[in-house]
């Protein structure tokens, strides 16, 4: 069983000291899901913040939100539980 | 795997607790157990039974009782963010003498120690909400 | 999963968010679990000492506090970075604590199994 940990993020650019943390806080093998208002950092316009690991974004709420052009990978509710069960831990940073 | 799901905003301030919602109906739906659902801080609001929604509205705390007795969840609310916030059972509205009660059905209120032991049994927890 | 990383961004007093995380660290250490306690960004005014909250109703969080090494919660991290925004020093903290940079914060999320930000 991997020892990594699923790092999700449910807020966004409003608090840009969260995704410091969540980013600091990041090892190898860690992956980042964007959910709620934390899909607004996969704008392109914030591309450049995810350097080793492109977020995944939870699919119903970018598209509750409008937006479209997405950098990073977008999961359905079914990918969000696999992918806590791939991961030893989940962080939710809040 | 055994899933232990804490909530701890609340419905309409925030969107956390319809997520964690749908993230329980998928974990069921993938063949997955609920060890416990565990409200804390505004998350308790989840269970209160007095939420109204209009028509054409979702109303959460009537989902999460549809959900928990469906399946016969272990739904804990914690006691002491409850009753300070409004969502209490009868017990513990006449232990101060008061009337009136508004706990989901289904729920119970019980101590952090709760979420702890849910946590020990677990393979998974996972948070939703939170924060100030 | 048994050990728990408490995380806290809030300060006492404006919500209920810096007691109801210390709530649930005493109560993992009450239930004998491995639980530390991480404290970043304004959650590091929770250390500052000679609280006095009558004034505005509420009780004491040091009280709480004082609580934790008698539960043998021992371990307090700060952010190292939080401090020094905020012009603090661990010496001028109320419980002795660990500061942590972010290789320290890597080493923590892999230490503990259950990681809550309250």
């Amino acid at each position: 069983m991997s020892e990594s940990t699923l790092h999700i993020l449910n807020r966004g650019p409003n608090q840009p000291e969260l995704l410091q943390h969540l980013l600091d806080a990041l090892s190898a093998g860690d992956e980042i899901l964007l959910i709620e208002d934390g899909i607004y950092w996969a704008s392109e316009h914030f591309a450049e913040r995810f350097q080793s690991t492109q977020p995944k974004v939870l699919k119903a709420d970018a598209e509750a939100r409008g937006l479209t052009r997405i950098c990073g990978q977008t999961v359905d509710d079914a990918d969000f539980v696999e992918l806590c069960v791939n991961h030893r831990r989940s962080v939710s940073w809040c | 795997m055994k899933f232990t799901l804490l909530i701890q905003s609340a419905p309409i301030d925030s969107q956390s607790s319809a997520t964690a919602l749908r993230f329980a109906r998928t974990l069921l739906t993938k063949g997955h157990e609920i060890e416990r659902l565990f409200f804390y801080r505004s998350g308790v609001q989840s269970a209160n039974r007095l939420a109204l929604a209009p028509q054409d509205e979702t109303n959460l705390p009537a989902d999460w009782q549809q959900l928990i007795s469906k399946h016969e969840l272990d739904a804990v609310v914690c006691i002491a963010a409850a009753i300070r916030r409004g969502v209490v059972n009868a017990t513990e509205t006449a232990r101060y003498g008061i009337e009136g009660d508004n706990l989901l059905e289904s729920a119970e209120l019980s101590g952090l120690g709760q979420l702890v032991a849910a946590c020990a049994a677990s393979d998974r927890v996972v948070t939703f909400g939170g924060g100030a | 999963m048994n050990s728990f990383l408490i995380i806290s961004r809030n300060p006492p007093y404006g919500s209920a968010a810096a007691r109801e995380a210390l709530e649930l660290a005493l109560a993992c250490a009450l239930f004998d679990r491995e639980v530390a306690i991480l404290l970043l960004d304004d959650a590091v005014y929770q250390l500052l000492p000679g609280h006095n909250p009558s004034a505005i109703g509420q009780k004491n969080l040091a009280a709480m506090q004082q609580s934790l090494p008698l539960y043998d919660v021992d371990k307090i991290f700060v952010c190292q970075s939080s401090l020094e925004t905020r012009g603090l020093v661990t010496e001028a903290l109320a419980l002795p604590v660990t500061p942590v940079d972010s290789q320290g914060l890597k080493a923590l999320m892999r230490e503990y199994e259950a990681i809550i930000n309250v």
